[in-house]
């Protein structure tokens, strides 16, 4: 083995809850007079370790990826290494170029050509003018944007976007490659050049790739080896394939019972609350984990502590990326007993969504005659995963998020 | 590799404790960036108007006529005998380009939270370049300065203000206020990051700071109880100086300018400072 040319040791990143979000002056400033006058204890008891003693090397030209669940600390540790931010102790060494790509075109000024765009883009990302002079047209040519080079960026689809700024990283060549879940963009075959590219520049020019992905396929098929997050601490690291495994089995035994009093709630009127919510995934199942095409079920636990009318509970189904998949409420259906004072569980199944494979989150939320009473954002989240089902309906194929059950009825045509 | 010839070094990630200066080498590297900043700037500014750069002069010479009308007859301010566009006209060229250039500097950190989320490069190339960019709107309204002052000296009032032999000290009084709205600029930066209540600040006390300096009225006409403050202002000297140059109708003196420049280089160090300080973790409180 020879030098590595990234070694974390002990990385560690703390955040201070109290301190997220934009804060106020007046707020600090309250904050500051509470404290001086002993009505409020010091902040240390709300600090969050996003990574805790993250400890590990790469070799030049290994393509390793990240997996963890969301929350685990991998965007955290990508942040660290691409020095968008400091880690609150521990060290990191990096020995060469580190380029990560960006979002959807992040950098681009809508207003500018492509062209244009390039060049910027390039610059931001440490290429100096010489350089994107040389590989201009081998980037427009990789993009397939040969037609709009002199339009402006903000007439481009979506997928010219995506396929211009992942152009732009990948022609880089800077020594190490950050990706963070930019594949799950574009169309099938533009994802095909990019992970062709991927192990072109691992395998031909011996560069280092870190990539993060929940596409647990493209890991198994482009990394040689993985790393397992979970809350902040690296949990396994080896071949590819054993750590999915890993990930997939061990860490995915969630707890079936999530409670839900502690989640972040915004100022709703909290006469009823929604306490918990339950997979109700088969005995003898994983929670969370529904095979594609079975009934996906849960349970939610509700209190009502003052009496009210027209309760109802309602969720809402979203898709990784964050679009609104499906929604529906008990509206009309609540027994009044349910809304006097008490506790209830309420049942609900969804027997025929057909959620394609992937992974979703739930909000949950309750109405009453008096407005919104309880909103949780990610209750939960689960996974739909591939089952035989699937397989005969060749819905890997589909890249929508449902797939509804369909009668397809061919009849001869007169003429 | 395309950079065989510079090697690249190791670089370390940890937390910095205290406090950081300028990493110039740093700078230098990514000053291709910094000129293609300065260009996007220019090209994007006014890509689908129709008037395009036409807008550059357009602003300063409607502030100008509505300040002729306003302060000039309505209110009756006199300009030191200098015809009151001209005198408008010469207040506004630095005035614009310290409002513009502050209020961009300040803008910083909060405006490109999306870039700078993603991506790691000197921040600071990004208000830079709006402290270069913004002086190709100078030098377009320099021109529009001209042509008026050309056409009120064949008129029936040319006086007797115009160039004076210090003129050549010109650009030394745009870079003492670029150097000026960058320092202030990288402050309000800073805060706004922690408190949003900078940003609604920043935008109402720079329109307050035009009249609390001399652009609409001559430092000459300040009552005296009114001077101290007047000097205070680091704006008062750069303003002042460039109408005595230009018209031969400002009255800049040792002092104004010992304050001034001591306020600007004070403010621009610790400037410095601070917004290096607020931006290598800013990301996490945004």
């Amino acid at each position: 083995m020879g030098i590595p040319i990234i070694e974390v040791e002990s990385l560690s990143k703390r955040y201070r809850l109290g301190a997220i979000g934009a804060t106020s002056l007046r707020e600090t400033l309250s904050q500051w007079w509470d404290r001086r006058n002993g009505r409020l204890p010091p902040s240390e008891s709300g600090d969050f370790w996003a990574l805790r003693n993250v400890s590990f090397s790469v070799q030049p030209g290994e393509v390793v990826g990240v997996l963890g669940r969301n929350g685990a600390g991998k965007s955290t540790l990508l942040n660290i290494l691409s020095r968008i931010t400091e880690p609150t102790s521990g060290r990191a060494r990096i020995r060469g170029r580190v380029a990560s790509l960006l979002e959807v075109g992040t950098g681009f000024h809508p207003d500018l050509t492509g062209r244009e765009n390039i060049y910027i883009n390039g610059a931001i990302l440490g290429m100096t003018r010489a350089d994107i002079r040389r590989r201009f047209d081998d980037i427009v040519a990789f993009a397939e944007i040969e037609s709009f080079v002199d339009t402006p960026v903000k007439r481009y689809s979506s997928g010219m976007y995506v396929r211009l700024a992942f152009a732009v990283a990948a022609h880089l060549e800077p020594e190490i490659l950050i990706i963070d879940e930019v594949l799950a963009v574009g169309d099938a075959s533009f994802q095909k050049k990019c992970l062709g590219k991927m192990r072109d520049v691992s395998e031909h020019d011996g560069r280092t790739v870190i990539f993060v992905s929940h596409n647990l396929d493209s890991v198994i098929r482009l990394c040689g080896r993985a790393l397992l997050l979970r809350q902040g601490q690296l949990v396994a690291d080896g071949p590819a394939p054993e750590v999915v495994n890993t990930y997939l089995g061990q860490d995915r035994v969630a707890k079936p019972e999530i409670i839900l009093s502690q989640f972040p709630r915004n100022d709703a009127l909290r006469q009823s609350a929604i306490l918990r919510i339950l997979s109700s995934a088969d005995a003898g199942k994983l929670p969370w984990i529904f095979p594609f095409g079975e009934t996906l079920a849960f349970r939610v636990v509700l209190e009502v502590v003052r009496p009210v009318s027209q309760l109802e509970l309602g969720f809402a189904v979203f898709s990784a990326t964050g679009f609104e998949i499906a929604s529906a409420t008990s509206r009309g259906r609540t027994p009044t007993w349910a809304q006097s004072c008490g506790r209830c569980e309420v049942d609900v199944s969804l027997p025929s969504l057909r959620l394609a494979p992937g992974h979703y989150s739930l909000n949950l939320g309750l109405r009453s005659s008096h407005g919104q009473e309880d909103f949780v954002v990610g209750a939960a989240m689960f996974e739909v995963t591939v089952s035989r089902s699937s397989a005969e309906d060749s819905i890997d194929l589909i890249r929508a998020a449902c797939v509804p059950e369909t009668d397809f009825e061919f009849r001869q045509s007169g003429s | 590799m395309s950079r065989d010839t510079k090697p690249v070094g190791e670089t370390v990630i940890e937390a910095t404790h205290g406090w950081r200066f300028l990493n110039f080498r740093e700078l230098y590297d990514y000053r291709d960036l910094l000129w293609l900043f300065v260009w996007r700037d220019i090209s994007s500014r006014y890509k689908q108007t129709l008037l395009g750069p036409v807008w550059y002069v357009v602003q300063p010479a409607l502030t100008t006529a509505v300040f002729m009308v306003i302060f000039s007859r309505v209110g009756r301010i006199p300009t030191n005998g200098v015809p009151s566009s001209l005198f408008y006209l010469c207040g506004l060229l630095l005035w614009n380009y310290f409002s513009q250039t502050f209020q961009s500097t300040a803008g910083t950190l909060v405006n490109n939270v999306a870039v700078f989320g993603k991506v790691y490069f000197p921040r600071l190339t990004v208000p830079l370049s709006s402290v270069i960019s913004n002086l190709v709107g100078v030098a377009i309204q320099f021109v529009l300065f001209t042509i008026i002052f050309a056409i009120e000296k064949t008129g029936p009032r040319a006086g007797s203000y115009g160039l004076t032999g210090a003129a050549w000290m010109l650009p030394l009084v745009f870079m003492h206020v670029a150097l000026l709205s960058f320092g202030f600029g990288l402050w309000l930066a800073a805060l706004t990051a922690k408190f949003r209540d900078f940003a609604v600040l920043a935008g109402f006390l720079v329109q307050l700071l035009m009249y609390a300096s001399p652009v609409i009225y001559p430092l000459s006409r300040v009552p005296t109880r009114w001077y101290p403050l007047a000097a205070i202002n680091p704006l008062t000297f750069p303003l002042e100086a460039l109408r005595s140059m230009l018209l031969n109708a400002g009255s800049p003196n040792l002092n104004l300018g010992v304050e001034s420049i001591t306020v600007t280089l004070v403010t621009l160090l610790t400037g410095l400072l601070v917004f290096q300080r607020v931006e290598k973790n800013f990301i996490d409180v945004i």
